[in-house]
């Protein structure tokens, strides 16, 4: 049997992909959802959801949108970063990735270990953000929000490749900030966001009903429908009966 | 529930809830036993307490401060641990096999590892009474190993991505199965069957789950056990004469010590390790149960790595349990091998969360590059191996100088990979990559950085100088001590280790029955 020989690298060229039937990189466009009629929170008052759900997502729409465990400075870089990392549609309410973490951290609801030497999550946080704030001072001699996203990309790139070694890192990396804390807390939070799994058509809360159709290309009344699918009816004529 | 004062002389004290300490609460209440387990944990309800949510749910993992550290430091959390009534049960994704006979007897079979001081035979007895205990759902003829009785419950139906999985293997010439799963495929009891909600790995909220939290808590409290939750046991006291005398632990805020005959640790390979070490006194400085200096050293994690890639049609893998089929054909081939040690591949059902974890951990991506992938979600799919990592005493539990919300010294933990491990890792991700290649998968990209369970920490063994415990899992040092979890394992084969840790518990309690009527606990 003939043998793929792998070379198992960190973000290449070709985004990780291996060169397999025709893979390609994706080009950076701004995506389009394949689910524009779908709307998770539809479903809050049916049977896909129970009352312990209603509360915690209640609880994250309802996140206070002001800065409670970051300073003003910390949060105004925060909000940028959150936007280069997570760039959000201009067409519709912006899922306030900044505001969650800002909860997150102060109510310490963490994964609870570090990763040697990072800090615990909170403390690396506050530390990162002021280290990625002096980079922007001593290369561009502006803060990193007032810098152009062309700028504060760049300045993401370096500090993920591990280019970034001014003092106030240590004993942190720029490339373990980046990894561990940028590249992992904030898009888990912007997709523990219903706007996000409406966006993407994922079913969302689950519980009691769960689903019945299983197979390829199936698929449950109550769950999204794909644009340009043909095989089904029109979700809305599925979903009549069902609460 | 029947509750005991502190000032009870329990006959036994078991500090953990899961996959080791549910069992034997149970087993050894059902015996006759005075039995108080204590659970860091809540004891959650999980129709009321469990959302559909990836990230509400992290109320189930422990979240307690820890150091990793070393080459490649194991991510911990909800990754592999629990804190819970039920432990690391509640949120385990039911993947329930067996070990291959030989593991037993790597070293002197295989030529690898250590060998456990079991028999392969016995174990498969203990095995056959879990899965009866556990109701799996499972094929008729699973197609690896000796014969072993049909599972109790039929397979569950086969998702998409399950589907998928089979293609693969079959274009490559290998078996595949259904997957064991200890969820129900038909009502029993108060479970009902599985709806396939597909959050299983952040606690079932139906109650289909067949996890200590509904199958061996009910038993224990049943036979007089008292299950004594959000009490974190702190230090074992030890008489002058080195018998264990009970448990310090906390609850509500106050110290309290619960007195006990025997003293049974179940906390996994962090917290058993990590309370042996923490009870260290003038005449165990190195902490309990350890002249063989070994207590904390082994530990060993699981290879977690995957293959990822696009189909053209719908897969929507959130629905149903993640790994609903299986190949454990590398499990049972040596052939072609340039390593030690098997896995085994499964199919995938990541929620979102974990979903998007995979794409910036494996390929760094973000920016409209992350939002882009992600727009993909409901035509990926994905295999993803439980593969075996070899023991190394360098690999290790140790106390850090740091402490948590009670106080207590913190485990430092430190990992690093064998040249063996990044072998068979090279050798599966090959494998993942050409079973999807075959089905017409494209993008496909490699994740190579994951690991799963624990293991390790406490081996048993054959002596007191190259073990902690014997086989029947009582401590060489101190004759009332005993540990029963994933920490005892000598080495931690290719599948996930939950119905080995439970068979070990039911022969633990066999064994404990037969030592008590000879009068020797």
């Amino acid at each position: 049997m003939s043998r793929l020989r792998l070379t198992i690298k960190g973000p290449a060229e070709s985004g990780g992909l291996i060169a397999i039937n025709g893979s390609t990189p994706m080009d950076n466009i701004d995506p389009r959802s394949l689910y524009p009629d779908y709307d998770v929170l539809a479903k809050r008052t049916s049977l896909s959801w129970n009352d312990a759900t209603r509360r915690v997502i209640d609880a994250r729409l309802a996140v206070p949108r002001e800065p409670r465990f970051f300073s003003g400075e910390q949060w105004a870089t925060l909000v940028a970063v959150c936007r280069r990392i997570l760039p959000q549609p201009a067409d519709r309410p912006e899922v306030p990735i900044a505001a969650l973490l800002d909860n997150l951290l102060r109510t310490d609801d963490t994964q609870g270990f570090r990763v040697d030497p990072l800090p615990y999550d909170g403390p690396a946080w506050k530390q990162g953000l002021v280290a990625l704030e002096a980079e922007a001072r001593a290369a561009y001699h502006a803060a990193f929000p007032a810098l152009s996203e062309r700028v504060q990309d760049a300045l993401l790139k370096e500090a993920q490749a591990g280019r970034l070694h001014h003092p106030a890192w240590a004993p942190m990396t720029a490339a373990l900030f980046f990894k561990h804390r940028i590249l992992t807390d904030i898009p888990a939070l912007y997709y523990a966001h219903p706007t996000s799994w409406s966006e993407i058509g994922f079913g969302g809360p689950a519980g009691p009903r769960g689903y019945v159709r299983m197979g390829l290309n199936r698929r449950d009344p109550w769950e999204a429908r794909e644009v340009g699918a043909t095989s089904q009816a029109p979700a809305r004529a599925l979903t009549r009966h069902a609460r | 529930m029947r509750c005991h004062a502190d000032t009870d002389t329990v006959d036994f004290v078991i500090v953990g809830t899961g996959a080791g300490g549910g069992t034997l609460a149970a087993r050894l209440a059902e015996q006759g036993f005075s039995v108080v387990a204590l659970d860091a944990g809540p004891f959650f309800r999980p129709l009321l307490d469990f959302a559909s949510d990836e990230t509400a749910q992290n109320q189930l993992f422990w979240t307690d401060k820890r150091v990793s550290s070393g080459t490649n430091p194991i991510k911990m959390g909800g990754n592999n641990s629990g804190k819970a009534v039920g432990g690391s049960t509640v949120h385990f994704a039911m993947v329930s096999l067996r070990f291959r006979p030989e593991w037993f007897k790597s070293r002197s079979i295989l030529g690898y590892g250590a060998d456990w001081p079991l028999d392969w035979a016995e174990m498969w007895h203990y095995y056959s009474m879990a899965e009866q205990a556990l109701a799996i759902a499972g094929p008729i003829h699973y197609p690896w190993g000796p014969k072993r009785p049909r599972y109790p419950y039929r397979a569950h139906e086969l998702n998409a991505a399950a589907k998928l999985l089979a293609r693969g293997c079959e274009a490559l010439g290998y078996r595949w199965s259904e997957t064991p799963l200890a969820t129900v495929s038909a009502p029993r009891g108060k479970s009902p069957p599985c709806v396939y909600r597909g959050f299983c790995r952040f606690g079932c909220s139906t109650n289909a789950k067949q996890s200590a939290l509904t199958v061996w808590i009910p038993r224990a409290l049943k036979a007089g056990a008292e299950i004594r939750d959000l009490a974190m046991a702190g230090r074992i006291d030890v008489d002058h004469q080195g018998c264990a005398t009970g448990v310090h632990y906390v609850r509500e805020g106050q110290w309290r010590f619960q007195n006990a005959r025997n003293v049974i640790v179940c906390g996994y390979a962090i917290e058993t390790p990590r309370l042996l070490l923490n009870s260290e006194t003038a005449c165990f400085p190195d902490g309990l149960a350890n002249s063989s200096g070994l207590v904390g050293r082994y530990l060993m994690t699981q290879a977690n790595q995957a293959a990822w890639g696009r189909m053209e049609d719908e897969v929507r893998w959130y629905k149903g349990p993640p790994s609903l089929a299986l190949t454990e054909h590398w499990n049972y081939e040596d052939r072609g091998k340039d390593f030690f040690g098997g896995y085994c591949w499964m199919g995938q059902g990541p929620l979102p969360i974990e979903w998007v974890s995979v794409q910036t951990s494996a390929r760094g991506l973000w920016g409209p590059a992350l939002r882009t992938e992600m727009m993909d979600y409901n035509h990926q799919i994905g295999v993803k191996m439980v593969g075996e990592m070899l023991p190394n005493e360098d690999n290790r539990v140790t106390l850090d100088d740091d402490t948590d919300q009670y106080g207590l010294p913190i485990p430092r933990i430190t990992y690093e990979w064998s040249e063996n491990d990044k072998r068979l890792i090279n050798h599966a991700l090959n494998q993942m990559t050409m079973s999807l290649a075959a089905i017409g998968a494209t993008r496909i990209f490699p994740q190579d950085d994951d690991t799963n369970h624990l293991a390790g920490t406490a081996r048993m063994g054959f002596n007191r100088e190259t073990s902690v415990v014997n086989s029947d899992c009582r401590s060489w040092d101190i004759p009332n001590l005993w540990i029963c979890d994933g920490s005892v394992f000598p080495t931690t084969g290719g599948v996930n280790p939950a119905l080995t840790i439970q068979a070990l518990a039911l022969r633990t309690a066999d064994r404990i029955k037969h030592l008590a009527a000879r009068r020797e606990l």
